[in-house]
């Protein structure tokens, strides 16, 4: 169980203008201004829970993490995760968790990637049978077995990237932190990474929060989201609630034979010509089927294509509705 | 402790890696330590009665100076350890059960002893093969290269205490590349890396020796010629112990310090 209760925490940033007169005077005189990256965050995560948690750059997702993850400490408020203080009590914490940065690297450079592995057991204590257990198991779900003995300088993005995920589960924590963990991945293996995380929070009941810009990550993996937004929790909801909010809207795309799309007072044309046209309708006012077999009783339809609001442009406007 | 042992291992095996900068190693202290001598040969030839110690033991302090360079280097920092903090790689390492300090003092030792063992032999051997008083001679008793090996130890972990001190000065500043330049000259003036302490000026000896840096490769190598003996040597390795103690609390409390207010950078 994870609760936070009014988090805040500010940092302090030296700036100056640009300009030779100002990088002297800011020698001896320095102007500070204070960024207030978390504002009041509390929210609460249960066991075997698997959250998404958004919010555009510099918003303070990376701060809640490492707030969570013991790294970093608060300026004010509580943070109660399984029942310890993770600041306070750093190395018993941490022994529970798993985090993954996806901007860095936790392998050793220049051993194999075993040899890494090897030394996290060390490290988190794992005794040998669980850790044969977990390793083959990781080694299967992510497919590792031919890359285990290469170096890790030698792995592609792709490969470290398993590698990363596998090494932050090997002491099988009961809390699995992702930041950005499919950041720079192609497609598959993208989707590869993403199956592995719903299937661990399957079957080993893994809490998972996960800091994503990638909204198909949010969409395959988590049903709970957090918008975060000038250190602001500003939105805490499931998926469903927020494209139903968002998503009213969808766009007909038709190609048709005849001379204009008719017009009608519930929908809006937005473009016409050459055969072609595009429609957005509100799906409050008119279905689809509707619009669309009032379109085919005036012209005739070749092709025809409905696509709703994609959850990234939900995303922006709930950043344009919170403006931020 | 394990934990701490299997990455002692990690890194010395890693570092074992690194023949061809080893062979490298190799060839540029034996031209060193030769340089060395003849220089100082040519001092003695005008007469060896202004030196403290006689030519065949300050021959040795070069050949176990050379030999044993990765132990005492003074200009070696574990890059590493600085672009983690600097560029905020430092948060993996904050997210596992283990103190930051040992770790990183572990590692530390253990680069430093896979260059020397991959080093040391070639060079040992070599010097004791050449002619006196140019070669390396044997220790002056059983007993003092006993004293030897121990302040061997101490002096290894004394300059790797102080190098955590200088690690840990990433966390204060943006760009650690100054003090290290610092730190390095003057470990390397006042260890007696340049030259050996007792051929400094009788008045400044007594500052040397009270200051840490004489307690790192200064004491084994005059205890195994034979300049340190008895109570003498003693007494410094009783200093030794108290430096090695020392820079570690300082060090401890640092990192302590340092990690409660530590902003990671970065994303």
């Amino acid at each position: 169980m994870i609760e936070l209760k009014n988090v805040c925490k500010t940092f302090k940033v030296a700036k100056r203008n640009a300009g030779f007169g100002e990088a002297v005077k800011s020698l001896f005189c320095r102007d500070y201004t204070y960024v207030q990256a978390l504002n009041d965050v509390s929210f609460t995560v249960n066991d075997g829970e698997m959250v998404g948690y958004i919010g555009p750059n510099g918003a303070g997702k990376s701060s809640t993490v490492k707030i969570m993850s013991g790294i970093l400490t608060p300026d004010s408020g509580e943070c109660i995760i399984n029942g310890r203080t993770p600041w306070k009590d750093r190395v018993d914490h941490v022994r529970d968790i798993g985090v993954v940065f996806g901007q860095r690297s936790q392998l050793w450079w220049d051993v194999p990637v075993i040899d890494s592995f090897e030394l996290i057991r060390d490290i988190y204590k794992v005794s040998r049978e669980d850790y044969k257990k977990s390793l083959s198991s990781l080694t299967e779900l992510l497919n590792l077995s031919e890359i285990l003995k290469t170096p890790a300088r030698q792995l592609s993005l792709g490969q470290r990237m398993r590698c990363e995920i596998a090494a932050s589960l090997l002491h099988n924590p009961k809390i699995l932190f992702l930041d950005e963990p499919t950041i720079g991945l192609d497609a598959s293996s993208k989707i590869a990474v993403r199956e592995f995380i719903k299937s661990i929070n399957k079957q080993n009941k893994t809490t998972v929060i996960l800091t994503t810009h990638d909204m198909q990550d949010i969409e395959a993996l988590t049903d709970r989201i957090l918008l975060i937004g000038k250190g602001r929790i500003l939105l805490d909801g499931t998926l469903a609630e927020l494209k139903k909010r968002h998503s009213a809207f969808k766009t007909i795309t038709v190609d048709y034979t005849g001379e204009k799309l008719p017009a009608c007072e519930n929908y809006k044309v937005t473009k016409d010509g050459d055969g072609r046209g595009e429609i957005i309708i509100d799906t409050r006012v008119i279905t689809a089927s509707q619009a669309i077999s009032f379109i085919s009783d005036h012209v005739e339809i070749k092709d025809i294509s409905v696509t709703g609001e994609t959850i990234d442009e939900t995303v922006v406007s709930l950043y344009k509705e919170f403006a931020i | 402790m394990r934990k701490y042992i299997s990455f002692f291992r990690i890194r010395f095996i890693a570092g074992l890696q690194y023949r061809a900068a080893a062979w490298a190693g190799i060839a540029t202290q034996f031209a060193w330590g030769g340089m060395n001598i003849l220089m100082f040969r040519a001092f003695y030839e005008e007469g060896s009665n202004a030196f403290p110690m006689p030519f065949d033991s300050l021959s040795t302090y070069i050949w176990l100076q050379q030999a044993f360079l990765a132990l005492f280097m003074a200009w070696f920092f574990d890059t590493e350890i600085f672009d983690s903090i600097v560029s905020g790689n430092i948060a993996y390492e904050l997210c596992r059960p283990i103190n930051i300090y040992n770790m990183w003092f572990t590692k530390n030792t253990a680069v430093r002893l896979s260059k020397a063992v991959l080093r040391c032999l070639p060079i040992l051997i070599f010097a004791a093969v050449l002619p006196s008083p140019y070669g390396m001679s044997l220790p002056h008793s059983i007993g003092a290269f006993l004293l030897f090996l121990l302040s061997m130890i101490l002096g290894f972990l004394v300059i790797v205490a102080f190098s955590m001190l200088v690690h840990a000065t990433a966390f204060f500043t943006i760009s650690p590349k100054g003090i290290r330049v610092l730190a390095t000259s003057v470990i390397e003036f006042f260890s007696g890396g340049l030259i050996p302490i007792p051929f400094f000026p009788d008045w400044i000896q007594p500052v040397i020796y009270a200051l840490p840096f004489a307690s790192m490769q200064n004491t084994p190598f005059l205890i195994y010629t034979g300049y340190l003996s008895g109570i003498e040597a003693l007494k410094s390795i009783g200093l030794q112990i108290l430096w090695l103690l020392v820079l570690w609390c300082v060090g401890k409390l640092i990192f302590r310090y340092a990690l409660k207010r530590v902003v990671v950078q970065g994303g």
